[in-house]
């Protein structure tokens, strides 16, 4: 196929996903002329709100919003874009045979919630909120900076050792000790030394394992759990909220503050490779033989596919390449995207309660969760899946038409690669089917109020996202994939083996959920190295 | 398995303060619907002015619902073994029908909380905190042979304070109460009623605290007001009290000092050699949480200390930041609480300030805020670092006390 030429961009992004579009718009703001191309025929990655059926609207990725960081949001003025997050205030675990537990935002509330399965538990809460307060206070600062390389004498990389030791030397002998045991234990044992309650543990150990292809006893489990934590809407440290609008609000917004910036999306444009003339990046070369050069190209799918399909290997270094088919990203993570015709009714939630505005999960122990992991391990889905499920339409009235509602279902475990052979249409329904029916459990009128339902496995997230394995964070949040060894090991600093092409998803520091660090740490190192500003 | 109540009605998601069992009298009296959340129940703010209820403390008698200070039975062979590892001071020597007031400390010797420690029998005590303490409690209590149980809503507690108030109790028919010293209690019974009545309180005046089942409360609320009223009783809020309590010189937890249990940030938490309680701390006794953490501390010498300071002018140095000279860019400490003192008729604080500015005597400067039709104003007050409490009648200690 013959190449057509188009004149040179200053930067392309390889990516139209939150982090390919936060590092697109502050690059435009600096002046530089920007380009974003998107395979799919619609922006937004994994940040969308998809029109499949009448009129409701599915975030049918990513579903809840807390961790894009506020400054993001102030300097690239998403705000002014249409953006607006509106927090929601509860959250339960229904359990077998008919009881809760719900998370009230009430404190005492929620005190006497809790007391209700274990008084020692409800003041054990408070303990449990300071602890992961204090982690999240000494991590939270490092997420919008680029990690040190700790091999390195340069000025910068040692200022920044420095500004990491000195963090960890304020926080006193015992919280290092703290936060070293917490980086690597699992969830479970972290739990453990807080509660007695198993519904309470099993409601807290969720946020371990979304995502990861860990169980709530895999070591490691326990910093996945504060990943969850590490965001905050106005000031509430740790609050979820939801994009109104859906998910694709936020990229609608970034894509809008690109454009007023001077940049611009090009969607329906599938990126074959990444065009590299003398060990350096010069551009993109489109599956349709369309050649679009630039001075940057940045990457913004994650390291698999950006090394593994997109790059020739001859322009990279076999260490390097070992290590990115090393990287961890298995896909443990399915959706479902349901369109109901009403409330469904959970009898185990009293009348009034706000608990079903909120998250809500079906996994009452830890030992159940760690079955489900077991099944996917087994290379199946779990049987008895975790799943967090929402109905933002009782929120966001732009959702669904009054009175039907959008239900959003988060499950986990569901495996990448099956044990009995490739996904199929009937397997995918079989999945589905598992997790309708294990939710129907909480709710006698559920199954009849499903009028629609889009079922996702990590394979069709993988085909329709491009996320390698579907794996939801591009790369499992583990510490031997954090900090300085995100994604791999010496390439911690947005940039790659080739010169003049960056990453800027997840795979990178400080990792997955919608965050927007990794891209404005990555445009902020772009800039450096281009001279116009210092790192 | 620590295990709680049942589903509560109204549900607790609709409701989540507790009424305490003199809601429906506090809520006839209350003339403003100035309630607050305390410890999980609704409490008066102010029922009706704070000047008419801090005058009527120091003046005549009052009545302020103590019931959602959380209170814990610590019972068994080793409770004495138990609390006296827990708390800075010797328990072996709180005899019994005596109270003790205490603060315990984690390993770093940081307060976690302070509170009381009742004795009713050689093994069994009544300890009050401000703070629920379950958690820590039961952990500590590994390797004891105790029960723990926390009693905060079958005790209904009310705190009789002013000079009037062992005249009140002769009157309601408690028979001998005048003869309880500070710090003791003893158990009456009264028109079939058993009541607990120690001689405490928060106002560094003469007062007594009264502990009672709660079907009784409404009934003893009624007695109490209808014979003190030629005495000059009257409900009154936290806010007098708290007034009262400055005076006094006692400390607020989350006021003057935070819980090490809640400190997210260095250097946040207390020792209680730092808020000037060093005389609570007992290194002549067994081994105890914090010893050895403040041993070091005592002999390294403090970095800051909770004192008292008296400010020039009659402007309360609320939140000020304190300078050791007014053209200091870097201050020296802060005002934790702060009022004027109508009976002193002084301008007085406590204050955290870093050393060597705590020793008495020394002069510091209070920047103070004021805020005049809308306007804010600033002003550098000079202040004297003194010895508190700042008032301190002797009728507090007097036993058997006056009449009025």
């Amino acid at each position: 196929m013959g190449s057509t030429r188009t004149k040179e961009h200053d930067v392309i992004v390889v990516g139209a996903g939150h982090n390919g579009l936060v590092a697109a718009c502050y690059l435009a703001r600096a002046g530089l002329d920007v380009l974003v191309v998107e395979r799919n025929d619609y922006i937004g990655g994994a940040a969308v709100s998809r029109n499949l059926f009448e009129d409701f609207t599915y975030s049918n990725c990513s579903y809840v919003c807390s961790l894009l960081r506020p400054e993001i949001m102030r300097t690239l003025e998403l705000p002014k874009h249409g953006l607006q997050i509106i927090p929601y205030d509860s959250g339960c675990t229904m359990m077998r045979g008919g009881g809760h537990l719900a998370l009230y935002d009430n404190h005492d509330a929620l005190r006497r919630e809790i007391a209700r399965h274990s008084s020692r538990d409800a003041e054990a809460y408070d303990r449990y909120s300071r602890d992961v307060m204090r982690q999240c206070k000494f991590i939270r600062p490092l997420l919008l900076r680029e990690p040190p390389d700790p091999t390195s004498f340069k000025p910068r990389d040692l200022n920044e050792l420095l500004y990491l030791g000195a963090r960890f030397n304020g926080m006193g002998e015992q919280r290092m000790y703290d936060t070293l045991r917490f980086w690597t234990m699992s969830a479970a044992d972290f739990l453990d030394e807080y509660f007695e309650s198993e519904i309470v543990k099993a409601h807290f150990a969720g946020s371990s394992i979304i995502g990861t292809a860990l169980g709530p006893r895999s070591p490691g489990s326990a910093y996945v759990l504060l990943h969850h934590y590490m965001g905050d809407i106005d000031e509430t440290v740790g609050a979820w909220g939801f994009a109104r609008g859906g998910m694709g609000s936020v990229t609608a917004a970034l894509t809008s503050s690109l454009r007023a910036s001077g940049g611009d999306v090009r969607v329906s444009a599938p990126v074959d490779h990444v065009l590299v003339q003398g060990s350096r990046a010069r551009g993109v070369v489109l599956e349709s033989g369309e050649e679009i050069r630039a001075r940057v190209v940045i990457s913004n799918m994650d390291v698999k596919r950006t090394f593994l399909n997109c790059v020739a290997p001859e322009h990279l270094p076999e260490d390097f390449l070992t290590a990115v088919r090393r990287f961890k990203i298995r896909g443990s993570s399915g959706k479902l995207n349901i369109a109901l015709d009403g409330l469904p009714s959970f009898p185990a939630i009293p009348a009034g309660s706000p608990a079903i505005r909120g998250d809500m999960h079906i996994t009452d122990t830890l030992e159940m969760m760690e079955r489900a992991y077991d099944d996917w391990k087994e290379g199946r889905w779990s049987r008895a899946p975790y799943v967090d499920m929402l109905m933002p339409s009782q929120i966001d009235p732009t959702m669904a038409a009054d009175g039907k509602h959008y239900m959003s279902v988060f499950v986990q475990y569901c495996p990448y690669e099956l044990a009995d052979g490739p996904w199929t249409d009937e397997k995918r329904q079989a999945f589905g089917n598992t997790v309708i029916d294990a939710i129907a459990e909480h709710s006698p009128d559920f199954k009849s109020l499903i009028r629609h339902a889009e079922i996702r496995t990590p394979w069709d997230i993988e085909r329709e996202v491009g996320l390698t394995e579907g794996n939801i964070f591009q790369g499992e949040l583990t510490m031997d994939q954090l900090l300085f060894n995100r994604p791999v090991p010496g390439y911690a600093q947005y940039r790659t083996p080739v010169k003049d092409l960056y990453m800027s998803g997840s795979s990178t520091h400080p990792g997955g959920g919608v965050m927007g660090a990794p891209g404005a740490n990555c445009a902020r190192r772009v800039l450096a190295d281009l001279g116009r500003v210092s790192a | 398995m620590t295990t709680g109540s049942d589903y509560p009605s109204p549900p607790h998601f609709r409701k989540p303060l507790l009424d305490t069992p003199f809601h429906d009298r506090a809520r006839a009296l209350s003339q403003n619907d100035q309630f607050v959340p305390w410890s999980g129940y609704t409490t008066v703010d102010v029922f009706t002015t704070v000047e008419q209820e801090y005058f009527a403390i120091r003046n005549a008698a009052t009545l302020y619902d103590l019931t959602p200070m959380v209170k814990y039975r610590v019972t068994g062979a080793d409770a004495e073994r138990f609390l006296n590892r827990l708390v800075t001071r010797d328990v072996r020597k709180l005899r019994v029908g005596r109270v003790s007031y205490v603060v315990w400390c984690n390993d770093d010797g940081h307060i976690i909380d302070d509170g009381t420690i009742f004795r009713f029998s050689p093994e069994d005590f009544r300890v009050c905190t401000a703070e629920r303490q379950l958690d820590w409690f039961l952990d500590s209590a590994i390797g004891f042979d105790v029960a723990i149980e926390e009693i905060t809503s079958q005790v209904a507690a009310l705190s009789l304070q002013g000079p009037t108030s062992a005249y009140v109790l002769k009157r309601f028919g408690l028979e001998g109460v005048e003869q309880l010293k500070p710090f003791e209690f003893r158990e009456f019974r009264s028109a079939g009623r058993d009541m607990m009545v120690s001689r405490t309180g928060f106002t560094g005046d003469l007062g007594y605290e009264l502990w009672m089942r709660p079907e009784h409360a409404l009934g003893i609320w009624d007695e109490l007001m209808a014979v003190g009223r030629t005495r000059g009783i009257r409900a009154i809020g936290s806010q007098a009290l708290n007034l009262a309590r400055i005076e006094a010189g006692f400390l607020m937890p989350n006021v003057d000092f935070v819980s090490a249990e809640h400190t997210i940030r260095m250097h946040r938490e207390r020792t209680p050699l730092e808020l000037g309680l060093g005389w609570l701390v007992d290194f002549d006794k067994p081994h105890f949480n914090g010893r050895r953490a403040l041993l070091r501390q005592k002999s390294a010498g403090l970095k800051r200390m909770l004192v008292g300071i008296d400010i020039d002018g009659n402007k309360p140095a609320h939140n000020a930041l304190l300078y050791a000279s007014p053209k200091d860019e870097q201050e020296c400490g802060f005002v934790t609480s702060a009022m004027w003192s109508p009976t002193c008729k002084r301008n007085i604080a406590l204050a955290i300030l870093d050393a060597p500015h705590f020793d008495a005597g020394r002069r510091v400067h209070a920047d103070i805020y004021l805020h005049r039709e809308l306007v804010w104003e600033r002003r550098m007050v000079a202040a004297t670092v003194v010895e508190r409490p700042f008032f301190a009648p002797d009728r507090r200690r007097m036993t058997p006390p006056a009449d009025r």
